[in-house]
């Protein structure tokens, strides 16, 4: 009985070692451990014994078993990965292949832009407020102080529509000023806004552009005066062009909507363009503290309420920020301009992230 | 406006260096535009003798020269025709570099003989044309000294862009106040001395239109020879570019530009009837000094004899009475025009003239009979002469007129508390004169030259027809819907505090605006408040959705050609430009996808076939507010991008479809809530497009292939397509919590079904259909194929929906899904007639 027992394990043992695959591995389990196999007729074959050869005869030929299941188990897994090995060396493809292409758009410089002014002033608790790029002379002009005949006028090229209101010519708004007018006479102070947006001048060459757009602002309360508009675009200027001690200077200069008024200039280099370095100076924003005629023409009792006003060129900074060198290229669509100098829909424009394109 | 540095040393004494006195205007609002040092480049080139001059050895042209520099004796091959023994020349050395060619001398050799330098033309020197010789000096030119200081060109010419606000900015004499006020130096006084003219002006004045000129003096000069101006007034001229015409006539000019008091000299001897009248104009038309015809209307004041017409008071004189060479007798007009009606007459005619800068915006109306009296001696000391005695007719307006600063409303408004001695000196300096003055304030006269200063009635207009337009006190023009009360309150307000202001802003402006020290806003709440309207915020995202979809925004002109704008909408003549840039950008466009088309054909035309743009911008619908639309609009050409994969794919309807449902999707708009209809604008294909609306009338967008007649139009693909989504017509969300979402731990089970319906049924018909069969267990109804042909009847399609069923208490039973199916099928044949397919 012993004998046989490790007969059978033996070439048990032989044959596992010998099958070569999956199959034969089974056949062989089948042969020993299977209902016909010759371990389970070694167990069948218990049954006739008496009860002491019974129980050292199934010690025995259980042990057997355990063995050859075990050898089974073991091989089963080495001829397992060998297979898994084989087929995954079949299935390998050429990585180095070009994935299914992405088409990945982008978001205009002016947009981008206008996305951070956005930010940047609606830390400082400003609102954005839009409106008409039509807007009847009154708002264009009239409430901002510049009556029909004022040299100022021809400051700015107008086009005219042939539509008239309100027994007023209708205009493209020059400047997005007109917002500032509808707020001060929808909203009691205080305020703080922007107004981004489209603007028009009949003026067309290399640095001009019939529309453009404008960012202006506007701050009206108790007790703001001249140092909070320096606070203010200080604050703004260092933000957006990512240089905590940026130099700037602030010119006198003249606008009717604004007493006193002025112009600033930021440090920059003439001959490479870099801005915050260099000895020159180059003109960046319109401001000014809003002209008492202004607010009065909207309601607004200076004696209650002052404030500031500025205004600037989304188009211009965002060339001196990204170093874009012509202007026209912003309105020609080409796609090759738009996919170098356009910003990612995905890049955040909040201030505690890292910003940029 | 342009003026020599030694132009100003007339009225500024100063040691300033040109730098300085540039930072300075910049600083307090006379803006520098350019300084023009033509000495720059000239520094190396002295004056020399040449000592000999002889014929080259070997080359017939050229000759040898002997020059005497300052540094000593060189030799020189000149090939100039008139280098001669003992010519005072100019001699460029070795190392220079020649401005009119950039070239860098070195010493060499010409033909065998040594040129250490070389002698030089005008044109050599980028001063002028001539290349005839090398310049030819007087004999009594200095040795050694500098070419450019011997001929004046070491004045650098200043120009500064000055502001409408400032007529006295328009005078050198203006300026130089401004520098001195702002410590750079004092200005010398100007006090011309009286005239004592003789005999009656043989032209006299009468005055018609008093309120476009309330005041005009003149007078005769007799026996003037009216020829060339002596080199010190052309060089002053032609430094900053008058050209010198005659003496008289560069007399006027020195006065517009030195006191910013335009003068006119008429040929006495022209004027007919001896007498110059101030009228409105009869509608005439004569020959402007311009060069061209001068029309005036009956708002325009002339100057008139009896032959008519003469000048167009103001702005340009006319050619008829004008001074030449054989003027004789001249008779010089200096008046003070009214401004608005002079900036009103300037827009009407469109001439710009150096007289009507400085009217419009204001001249000095106290000093008509001094600046006479100037121009006067001046004409005698150029021209000889005797003057008769002056002629007026009006009076001198009141122009007098005081301000009060409170001190403290430096720090309270200026942020920058200027100390009041310092604030009154500054105000001292520009010319206001001190009436009162204590501890909290100062009251000052106004100089009559600062017509933007405490504006009233007095100063900023005569014509009280103009006026009335305007109010009585000031010159607001007030919102017309304000209540009265807050109207009257406001104005109060202005009148209260606009004079104050204005010396503020003269205070500020000297001390220097740089010194105010900036304080940044305060926060109005720890947390600010929302930055962007819902709107705006839907704006944004569309924008990044479009992006994130792979097409590229655009920013395109919102006005277009006519024509072109008439292919995408109605183009109402409301909304034309009267006064377009170019003919092709005359029209509000109704639609981005307009100025789109034109982006993808430049894009088409330089072989970038396959662009994806969009625009995110106005429509115009009609010239309201309400009718400018914000539309996202795109539009996408070619094919889908080359893959080795997937190979590539035309466009179609539903890729235009896709990205309008994307963006709606992004956008909050339940989709559930929108029906899409077979019809679209023109600018689509009529088959292949469709509109999208919420509920029956709100339309959200239209999408689509664009009509074959417009890609053939704009030569773009025939497969492109379009789409506009209406962002102003998406409602702001309801700010309403969301319900608990149903989050079944039951299984969902899947059935097919597929339908044969006629070929006409809307698809959309079947899938709602199916979703209101049982609207508690289906969950989701999606369309996964479409078939006609063969085993489907001619006429019929099949349309496949997987339907997804959620239970929600327990598993669904067999016989329950039966029931579920039974009723779908109910559904959609009692709605559509379509049958399961493979039954009857």
């Amino acid at each position: 009985m012993q004998d046989n027992s490790n007969t059978i394990l033996s070439e048990a043992l032989e044959a596992i070692s010998a099958a070569d695959d999956l199959r034969t591995l089974d056949a062989t389990r089948v042969a020993y451990l299977g209902k016909s196999g010759l371990v389970t007729g070694l167990l069948k074959a218990l049954g006739a014994m008496a009860p002491d050869e019974r129980r050292e005869a199934g010690a025995t030929i259980n042990i057997v078993k355990n063995r050859i299941a075990e050898a089974i188990e073991a091989k089963r897994a080495i001829l397992e990965g060998a297979a898994l090995s084989t087929r995954l060396a079949a299935e390998r493809v050429d990585v180095t292949l070009p994935a299914r292409p992405l088409q990945r758009g982008t978001i205009h410089p002016i947009s981008r832009t206008m996305e951070e002014l956005t930010a940047l002033f609606g830390a400082m608790g400003f609102v954005v407020k839009d409106g008409p790029d039509i807007e009847d002379d009154w708002y264009n002009f009239g409430a901002l102080n510049i009556p029909a005949h004022h040299p100022a006028r021809a400051m700015m090229d107008t086009f005219y529509l042939h539509a008239a209101g309100r027994n007023r010519p209708m205009v493209l708004r020059t400047q997005t000023s007109p917002l500032q007018v509808r707020t001060m006479l929808a909203e009691p102070p205080p305020i703080r806004m922007i107004s981004p947006g489209r603007t028009y001048r009949s003026d067309h060459d290399a640095t001009h552009s019939p529309m453009f757009h404008q960012c202006e602002g506007l701050v009206i309360d108790r007790g703001i005066t001249l140092a909070h508009l320096k606070g203010c675009l200080m604050d703004f200027l260092r933000a957006f062009f990512e240089m905590p001690d940026l130099r700037a200077r602030f010119r006198s200069s003249y606008f009717p909507f604004t007493e006193p008024s002025m112009e600033i200039d930021i440090a920059w280099d003439r001959k490479t363009g870099a801005i915050g370095g260099g000895d020159d100076w180059l003109e960046i924003l319109g401001a000014g503290m809003v002209h008492a005629n202004v607010l009065a023409n909207c309601g607004i009792d200076p004696r209650d309420y002052q404030g500031f006003a500025f205004g600037m060129g989304v188009e211009r900074i965002t060339m001196l920020k990204h170093g874009i060198a012509d202007l026209r290229n912003f309105y020609e669509s080409d796609g090759r301009w738009l996919s170098h100098y356009g910003a990612s829909p995905f890049a955040p424009v909040m201030l505690h992230e890292e910003r940029g394109l | 406006m342009k003026f020599s540095l030694s132009w100003l040393k007339t009225h500024l004494d100063t040691d300033a260096p040109i730098s300085v006195i540039a930072e300075t205007l910049s600083s307090i609002g006379l803006e520098v535009e350019a300084i023009e040092d033509r000495a720059a480049g000239l520094a190396p080139f002295k004056i020399v003798r040449v000592i000999e001059a002889v014929q080259h050895p070997n080359a017939d042209r050229l000759r040898v020269c002997r020059v005497q520099t300052d540094q000593g004796e060189v030799g020189v091959v000149c090939g100039a025709p008139n280098a001669r023994t003992g010519m005072m020349a100019v001699f460029a050395p070795p190392g220079s570099v020649v401005p009119g060619s950039g070239m860098v001398l070195k010493i060499g050799e010409i033909r065998g003989v040594a040129s250490a330098g070389m002698l030089v033309s005008e044109r050599e020197l980028g001063l002028g044309e001539d290349h005839d010789g090398i310049i030819d000096l007087p004999a009594d030119a200095p040795l050694g000294m500098s070419y450019a200081h011997w001929a004046g060109l070491d004045d650098p010419i200043i120009e500064i862009g000055v502001t409408p606000n400032r007529g006295d900015g328009f005078s050198v004499r203006g300026v130089a106040r401004d520098l001195a006020a702002a410590g750079l130096g004092t200005l010398r006084p100007w006090s011309p001395a009286p005239v004592l003219g003789v005999g009656e002006s043989l032209v006299a004045w009468r005055n018609e239109f008093p309120d476009a000129c309330p005041l005009v003096v003149g007078r005769t000069v007799r026996g003037v020879k009216n020829g060339e101006s002596p080199d010190w007034l052309k060089r002053r001229l032609t430094a900053i570019g008058l050209r010198p015409i005659s003496a008289l006539v560069d007399i006027t000019n020195f006065f517009t530009i030195d006191l910013g008091r335009p003068l006119h000299v008429f040929d006495a001897g022209k004027v007919t009837g001896g007498v110059l009248t101030l009228r409105r104009s009869a509608g005439e038309r004569f020959a402007g000094l311009n060069g061209k015809d001068v029309f005036a209307g009956a708002d325009d004041c002339v100057i008139a004899d009896a032959q008519g017409a003469q000048s167009l008071a103001g702005i340009v004189g006319g050619e008829a009475t004008s001074c030449d060479a054989a003027t004789t007798d001249v008779f010089i007009e200096c008046a003070l025009f009214d401004r608005v009606r002079i900036a009103l007459t300037g827009q009407r005619s469109g001439i710009h003239s150096d007289a009507r800068q400085r009217f419009e915006r204001g001249i000095d109306p106290s000093i008509l009979p001094q600046a006479l009296d100037a121009a006067t001696a001046m004409i005698m000391a150029l021209c000889g002469g005797q003057p008769s005695e002056m002629v007026a007719a009006g009076a001198e307006p009141t122009w007098q007129r005081d301000a009060t600063l409170r001190f403290d409303r430096l720090g309270s408004f200026g942020g920058h508390p200027v100390s009041t001695d310092r604030a009154v000196s500054i105000l001292q300096d520009l010319g206001f004169v001190v009436r009162a003055q204590d501890a909290d304030q100062v009251t000052v006269g106004v100089p009559p030259w600062r017509n933007d200063v405490a504006v009233t009635r007095s100063n900023y207009t005569y014509d009280p027809a103009i006026y009335a337009v305007n109010g009585p006190v000031s010159l607001l023009d007030p919102a017309p819907e304000l209540a009265a009360e807050r109207a009257q309150r406001a104005a109060a307000g202005a009148a209260a505090v606009a004079a104050e202001v204005d010396l503020l802003e003269e205070v500020l402006r000297i001390d220097g605006l740089d010194r105010v020290v900036p304080v940044s806003l305060p926060a109005m709440s720890a947390v600010p408040q929302p930055t962007l309207t819902a709107r705006q915020t839907r704006t944004m995202r569309a924008r990044r959705v479009l992006a994130a979809r792979g097409l590229d925004e655009c920013v395109t002109f919102s006005f277009v050609a006519q024509a072109t704008a008439a292919q995408f909408g109605a183009v109402p003549e409301r909304l034309r430009l009267a006064n377009p840039i170019a003919a092709d950008l005359d029209q509000m466009r109704p639609t981005p996808l307009a100025t789109l088309a034109l982006a993808a054909q430049t894009n088409a035309a330089r072989g970038m076939t396959d662009v994806a743009l969009f625009e995110v911008g106005p429509g115009f619908v009609d010239a309201t507010p309400s009718g400018q639309n914000l539309i996202a609009a795109g539009l996408r050409l070619g094919a889908t991008p080359l893959s080795w994969l997937d190979g590539d794919r035309a466009l179609d309807v539903w890729d235009a479809k896709g990205d309008l449902f994307a963006v709606l999707a992004e956008l909050g708009v339940p989709l559930d809530s929108l029906s899409v209809t077979a019809e679209a604008p023109r600018h689509y294909h009529p088959g292949q497009s469709g509109t999208v609306r919420q509920g029956p009338r709100v339309v959200l967008g239209y999408f689509g292939t664009l009509h074959p007649s417009i890609a053939t139009a704009f030569d773009l693909p025939m497969r492109s397509i379009g789409f506009e989504l209406m962002l102003d017509a998406i409602a702001d969300p309801k700010r309403r919590r969301k319900a608990a979402p149903d989050l079944s731990p039951l299984q969902p089970v899947r059935r097919d079904f597929a339908f044969v319906v006629d070929a006409v049924v809307p698809a959309e018909t079947v899938i709602r259909a199916v979703r209101g069969a049982e609207r508690t267990l289906i969950t989701e109804v999606r369309l996964f194929d479409r078939y006609e042909g063969e085993h489907v009847p001619s006429g019929k399609v099949s349309l496949a929906v997987a339907v997804t069923l959620q239970p929600r208490e327990k598993s669904l039973t067999d016989a329950e899904i039966e029931t579920v199916a039974g009723k779908i099928t109910a559904a959609v044949a009692k709605t559509t007639g379509g049958v399961l397919r493979g039954e009857r």
